[in-house]
């Protein structure tokens, strides 16, 4: 039998450096990101202790300004609700709505991409068609008119997002998909007998799997983004707080009290940013994990 | 025209050292290398991949690219050493004196501008002349490169050419500077046989008519030893053995030279009817270049290694009419 | 372990006189069109062999011949458009997805790449069982010995199936997508350029492997190369291919020393090889291979051909048998030299 190449076992495996996440905490802004989303998370989950009542109840005098009572650090609004219980709270339904949303679309977007890039021909046609034409109507107004039609609720808003944020999804998965069926990862499970439900679930997803999570990031972000501009129009659930409610809320009082409008403003900013630089620093570092040839 | 009968080398490379700069330190990737071209000649550079050879390519044109950089040697070229030379010194000398052809005409190309144009704009690159005086050599180049039809061709867009023809028009844009030294990194590993072959007998032809010196840079030592007159063998960054093309498929001297020569299936070998023979196999693999033995660099692969072998990293000593770097070069042969 | 019939002594076939057994793969009349924005292109036409037991068969060309289309073929990634393969005594021409995983325990392929063909996500351990695991082989633990046998018949250490692809080097890569095709124990495995990106002492070490896996395991292959040397080497048959036909097809030895067919003798003349005495080559071909979309009328050789007559040109040579087993598609294979002109 043929002598073999060497292994070199002293060979270190992949140190922590090398490894995604490793990457990922070694670039500034994606750090950023990270540190910014856990304060956000940190917020959503721990809201109930930190603001026990209801941040819809007057908690004390309308339209105090930050700092000037101790009780309300952030101010109130003019119906005296806690600003600051209410960036809290609000950062519950953001998330919720912004991540279930995002959950829903990937589900339709990987579903769909998936079975078009992979089969092609007819079902791939007759599956863009569709896609396209959830492309060419204007996501937001798409979404506007089916909350309004389905009442606003947490559960219409999200499937409304979620339902109408797909189709750009669902054409990246069908070109990775399209690109790993003809690869020779895929052709040598077809010659191994493989059948198509393996080649997709176990071969060909988690290897087109990187630029969905970049995307996925970017997702929630907008569908954060889509909440808050629904609660600002009133279109938002009225039994519960959001910062887009929250904002909405501050309009009228902008030019008297512009911190109404403004806190819960910079909370969506900062929710938005915080998903956009970690959107992009997953994207540097999977991108540029090139297997070593 | 540099005179073909000069005996001064035309390029020079003495000592030459390139790294790579990373995390871990500087890691030695080309160590003190030397050889010498004279007008006309043809040196072939072989050796398998990471050998360090297409790096020592680049850096006769003074192209290594980050992370990589010359640590240290001279490249004369005329007598003038290119690793002094600032960027746009060095940008006058490429295309006119030395320049270069790669495996992938189509990643040097502009796909955008036609064949003709940008043999055009290599020649006015590095001469004042007027854009008809161009054509007109432009032309003169594609029909020297043995291109049918160069009129049709030389308004043709490279994407339209076969492989062949699109390292024929890299090959007349490297010569529109009349170079002395042409650099020629696997220029047909991408192509077929019968192709290669034509491309082979095309440089061939050139450097015997006009005198340019041939630096060709190869992994396979087939396609080199009917046309070069001098072969150097490379292994982790090092130069193993140096001799005349002749003398070194007759008898080589480094192991490790041996060892391809072995290694390498010959069509037609044997008599008719012969059970398939085992090739003979270089155990194991190139070390990287992180883990670089202190010793001889083939000495982890070779059956003559032995303790002053792992110790010392054997010199360059005159053998015949060349040179090997071996503890045991001279010795009996037999493996 | 393999089955009786695969065990049979390998196949001297020296002279590439048929062997008495019957042959484990039956290619006839094979073609393969695609349908692109260009116009067809009859990548494949009408090609026929035989493969073995226990029988190399190399096919040789250069780019656009077709060989890697035959491949692909063969082992029913492309659907031929005319012809039939046989695989033992079943013709899976036409098999269905279904049926065609059942025959893919007997038919199996090693591709080029594989950096490219092994999922990067998987221990080699985890890639060598899953074949067994697709066609429901043994229990966990027996498949975890299968493992570890193949890795050892192929000269890697068993620690190797922990680790993951791209821990491996290039030829290292190769003995596991060999262990891989090897794992069903299949009868045939067709070989797509699997030594091409190696380096040549690499190269060596993966010939010498699959010569020693094929006197061990009485496997056939059908091995598709560029290399000339490389094919001759591990073959004992070859088939030389120009544009969708195999022109020439013999014993190694009969073809290696009467190459009968002018585009034969071209690619012997124009191969690289190691000759102390340099040699000078023969002038060689002139031109390019035609496009495939813009096939030569008559013989597709003809307008590169040294010896080309105006017969070759309005008529395409059949086939036919120069002595037994040596078969050539020229219409002046014999004299070398056409009558006139």
């Amino acid at each position: 039998m043929a002598l073999p190449e060497t292994i070199s076992l002293s060979q270190a495996r992949t140190d922590f450096r090398d490894t995604t996440v490793g990457r990922l905490l070694r670039r500034p802004s994606a750090l950023l990101g990270l540190i910014l989303l856990a304060g956000i998370l940190a917020m959503a989950a721990f809201a109930d202790i930190a603001f026990s009542g209801d941040p819809l109840d007057m908690a004390g005098m309308p339209l105090l300004r930050p700092g000037e009572d101790a009780a309300f650090p952030l101010g109130t609004d003019m119906m005296g609700r806690d600003l600051a219980s209410g960036i809290f709270h609000g950062a519950r339904v953001s998330l919720l709505i912004g991540g279930v949303a995002a959950l829903v679309s990937l589900v339709i977007g990987i579903g769909i991409g998936a079975l078009s890039g992979y089969y092609g021909g007819r079902i791939d046609r007759a599956l863009m068609r569709v896609t396209e034409l959830f492309q060419t109507i204007p996501p937001f107004l798409f979404t506007l008119a089916l909350v309004a039609i389905l009442q606003p609720s947490i559960a219409t808003i999200t499937a409304a997002i979620g339902i109408t944020s797909w189709s750009g999804l669902a054409r990246l998965v069908r070109a990775e998909v399209m690109r790993l069926r003809n690869s020779e990862l895929a052709q040598a499970s077809i010659i191994l007998g493989a059948s198509d439900a393996r080649i997709i679930f176990r071969h060909i997803l988690p290897n087109a799997l990187a630029p969905v999570i970049v995307s996925a990031s970017i997702l929630v972000a907008t569908a954060i983004l889509t909440e808050s501009s629904l609660s600002f129009l009133g279109l938002g659930d009225p039994n519960v707080v959001s910062w887009g409610g929250m904002v909405g809320a501050g309009r009228e009082t902008i030019r008297t009290d512009p911190h109404v409008a403004a806190i819960p403003g910079v909370a969506i900013v900062i929710a938005v940013l915080a998903l956009n630089l970690l959107g992009d620093g997953l994207n540097d570092v999977l991108n540029t994990k090139g297997e070593r040839r | 025209m540099s005179d073909p009968v000069s005996r001064e080398p035309v390029l020079a490379v003495d000592g030459l050292s390139i790294g790579f700069q990373t995390r871990r330190g500087l890691l030695p990737a080309v160590r003190e290398l030397s050889f010498s071209v004279r007008s006309g000649e043809m040196l072939a550079i072989v050796g398998e991949s990471g050998c360090g050879k297409s790096l020592t390519a680049l850096a006769l044109l003074g192209l290594v690219p980050p992370p990589g950089r010359v640590t240290g040697g001279t490249v004369r070229l005329e007598g003038r050493d290119l690793l002094a030379l600032d960027e746009a010194a060095l940008r006058r000398v490429r295309g006119a004196r030395i320049s270069m052809i790669f495996q992938e005409p189509m990643t040097a190309l502009n796909p955008v501008l036609t064949v003709g144009e940008q043999i055009m704009e290599a020649i006015l690159e590095h001469e004042p002349v007027s854009r008809k005086a161009a054509r007109g050599r432009a032309l003169a180049l594609l029909e020297r490169v043995r291109i049918p039809d160069p009129e049709r061709r030389f308004a043709e867009y490279p994407h339209r050419l076969s492989g062949g023809m699109r390292q024929r028009v890299m090959i007349a844009m490297a010569l529109a500077g009349a170079p002395a030294v042409l650099v020629a990194d696997e220029p047909t590993t991408a192509l077929d046989v019968t192709i290669q072959a034509q491309i082979l007998g095309l440089i061939d032809e050139l450097r015997r008519e006009q005198g340019t010196a041939v630096v060709f840079i190869t992994h396979d030592l087939g396609v080199v030893s009917r046309y070069v007159d001098r072969v150097l063998v490379m292994y982790a960054g090092r130069k193993v053995e140096e001799r005349g093309t002749r003398d070194l498929f007759a008898d080589p001297l480094h192991p490790y030279t041996r060892g391809l020569i072995a290694a390498q299936p010959r069509a037609g070998a044997g008599p008719a009817g012969a059970e398939r023979q085992r090739l003979a196999e270089i155990p194991g693999t190139v070390p990287a270049l992180a883990a670089m033995p202190a010793g001889c660099a083939f000495a982890p692969r070779c059956a003559l290694a032995d303790e002053r072998c792992v110790q010392a990293v054997p010199p360059a000593r005159r053998a015949g009419s060349g040179l090997v770097a071996c503890h045991h070069a001279g010795e009996t042969h037999a493996v | 372990m393999p089955s009786d019939a695969a065990l049979a002594t390998p196949a001297v076939a020296t002279t590439g006189a048929s062997t008495a057994a019957a042959p484990v793969l039956r290619v006839s009349g094979l073609s393969v069109e695609y349908r692109t924005a260009r116009g067809v292109v009859h990548a494949l036409d009408d090609v026929s062999f035989e493969l073995a037991p226990g029988e190399t068969l190399g096919i040789v060309g250069e780019s656009g011949c077709g060989k890697s289309t035959l491949a692909r073929a063969v082992v029913r990634l492309l659907d031929p458009s005319a012809g039939t393969i046989r695989l033992g005594d079943t013709d899976i021409t036409h098999a269905s997805r279904r049926r065609m995983r059942a025959a893919r325990r007997d038919l199996q392929m090693v591709l080029q790449d594989p950096a490219a063909s092994l999922d990067p996500r998987w221990t080699v351990g985890d890639l060598l069982a899953e074949p067994l695991e697709i066609h429901g082989i043994g229990s966990r633990a027996e498949r975890r010995a299968r493992v570890a046998d193949l890795l050892g018949k192929v000269g890697l250490p068993p620690e190797a199936a922990q680790r993951r692809p791209h821990e491996f080097s290039g030829g290292q890569r190769q003995r596991i997508g060999i262990a891989r095709a090897l794992a069903l124990e299949p009868k045939v495995v067709v070989l797509d350029e699997p030594v091409s990106a190696l380096d040549v002492s690499v190269q060596a070490q993966i010939l010498n492997l699959l010569t020693d896996l094929q006197r061990t395991l009485g496997v056939s292959f059908l091995f598709i190369g560029h290399d000339l040397s490389v094919v001759e080497h591990i073959s004992d048959r070859v088939a030389v291919m120009y544009l969708g036909r195999i022109v020439e097809l013999g014993g190694r030895d009969s073809l290696w020393r009467r190459p009968a067919h002018p585009y034969t003798r071209a690619l012997l003349d124009a191969a690289p090889r190691i000759d102390d005495g340099a040699a000078p080559p023969g002038p060689g071909l002139t031109g390019d291979t035609p496009s495939p979309y813009e096939l030569p009328s008559g013989c597709r050789f003809h307008t590169r051909c040294p010896i080309a007559a105006d017969l070759c040109r309005r008529e395409a040579p059949a086939t036919r048998a120069l002595s037994p087993g040596h078969l050539v598609a020229c219409h002046f294979a014999e004299g070398g030299t056409p009558p006139s002109g």
